[in-house]
């Protein structure tokens, strides 16, 4: 049986990780709030770019860019958007695992995949289980910079223009509610046809100036940029709110830990007493 | 008509958003005054300031480059929230590449689908078990 100060050390520091975990529950806690302030300012742009989008789509206009066209795919690109850090429950690993399974989908058509990593998370995973890499940011903070995501989105839009691309998606978290993240693979080139507004299809099309080209070029490469920027702030919502469950979780463990151990110290107290007490009595009745 | 709506938003913020009389902007080609009423347009922009007239009102905003498209009855300005320039975004790009590379020297290129496989499956499995030793705690 177990002694005493042994037991009494084990609940010391099952106390101590206690104290850690909830600590990084309050820390988590306060983050979310900020990251969904983040993930709400950035979706007038992403909301208002897809506006421009869907309008161009109505419009009978005289050029159609390549991000829209359909070709025959031969090899994807995964954007992966996962966190930095660990600690967070299932968030990430759901996450690969979808998108695991859409490549594995894709290579059965005989599509090759390649991966542009967002979130040191994803760099490990692909790090370990091999896959073509072709982009990587790292370390992108609470507060997530447009400008740190514009050489990634360009390595892959490059790869695309010079026909190494065929297909692109953009993989991450939905952010549904506190208790629920939903990992999601989107498909982002070809675009899909975004919904018609009141404007109708009438016949009308822009004055495109400079050229249409070139315009369109710019702004599809924003709105994808935007939808990237959109998907990365709102993982690390997703990233916030699922450590705060999952520390929540470890805390109430290391509580309901603390409660089993504390009988046992009690039981082995007790037992020891009563040992001392029968041997007592015992040498007594000897003498 | 007397009045456009606008929104001006960046990647980050909502910059403005309301009605006004008259707007001027600074168009990739040259200045731009947008009446109520105007054609379909869309147009490149220019770093600078951006002037929102709504009667005798008048508010100025600074653009560091963007978007302007133009509808009848409204006016929407995406701006960008850096200065952007192509051998900037080059030099990012090389960055990006630069990073994955690094890395990941030695790694090889085909995915291998079963160790992924397991590698999930492990982590998941160990989720599980933390899952049911709460439920049984």
């Amino acid at each position: 049986m177990a002694n005493t100060k042994e037991v009494r050390n084990q609940i010391a520091s099952i106390k101590g990780t206690q104290k850690i975990t909830s600590a990084m529950e309050l820390v988590a806690a306060s983050k979310m709030k900020k990251t969904q302030d983040g993930m709400l300012e950035g979706r007038p742009y992403s909301e208002k770019i897809k506006d421009v989008i869907a309008h161009i789509a109505t419009s009978s206009s005289e050029y159609s860019h390549p991000f829209c066209q359909e070709r025959d795919a031969k090899k994807a690109c995964f954007i992966i958007v996962s966190s930095d850090k660990g600690l967070c429950g299932g968030l990430n690993i759901n996450l690969f695992k979808s998108v695991i399974a859409k490549s594995a989908e894709l290579n059965e058509q005989g599509i090759e995949s390649c991966f542009a990593l967002i979130g040191s998370k994803a760099a490990a995973f692909f790090k370990s289980v091999g896959g073509e890499v072709i982009a990587k940011a790292e370390k992108l903070g609470d507060k997530p910079n447009p400008d740190d995501l514009i050489g990634l989105t360009k390595v892959v839009l490059d790869l695309h223009k010079d026909g190494d691309i065929d297909q692109a998606y953009l993989c991450s978290n939905v952010f549904v509610n506190t208790m629920t993240q939903q990992p999601t693979v989107q498909q982002l080139i070809p675009l899909p046809a975004v919904e018609q507004d009141s404007l109708g299809a009438s016949h009308w099309d822009y004055i495109y100036e400079p050229e249409a080209k070139e315009l369109l070029e710019g702004l599809l490469t924003r709105y994808i940029e935007s939808l990237i920027y959109q998907a990365v702030v709102e993982n690390n919502a997703c990233e916030q709110a699922a450590k705060m469950i999952a520390m929540k979780n470890a805390t109430d463990n290391a509580g309901d830990l603390i409660k089993e151990l504390e009988l046992l110290y009690n039981n082995v107290r007790q037992a020891a007493i009563t040992q001392e007490l029968s041997e007592i009595v015992g040498g007594a009745s000897a003498v | 008509m007397s009045s456009i709506k606008i929104n001006i938003v960046s990647s980050s913020e909502e910059i403005y958003s309301g009605e006004a009389s008259m707007v001027y902007a600074t168009g990739s080609l040259g200045e731009l005054g947008i009446a109520p009423g105007h054609t379909p347009l869309l147009t490149g922009l220019a770093p600078g300031p951006v002037r929102v007239q709504n009667g005798d009102e008048e508010e100025t905003f600074f653009c560091s480059g963007g978007f302007v498209e133009v509808q009848p009855d409204m006016v929407t300005i995406l701006s960008d929230t850096a200065e952007r320039a192509d051998s900037l975004d080059e030099s990012e790009a090389i960055k990006a590449k630069e990073a994955a590379e690094q890395s990941l020297a030695d790694q090889k290129s085909t995915i291998d689908y079963t160790k992924a496989a397991a590698q999930l499956a492990e982590a998941v499995a160990r989720l599980k078990t933390i899952q049911k030793l709460r439920k049984n705690i």
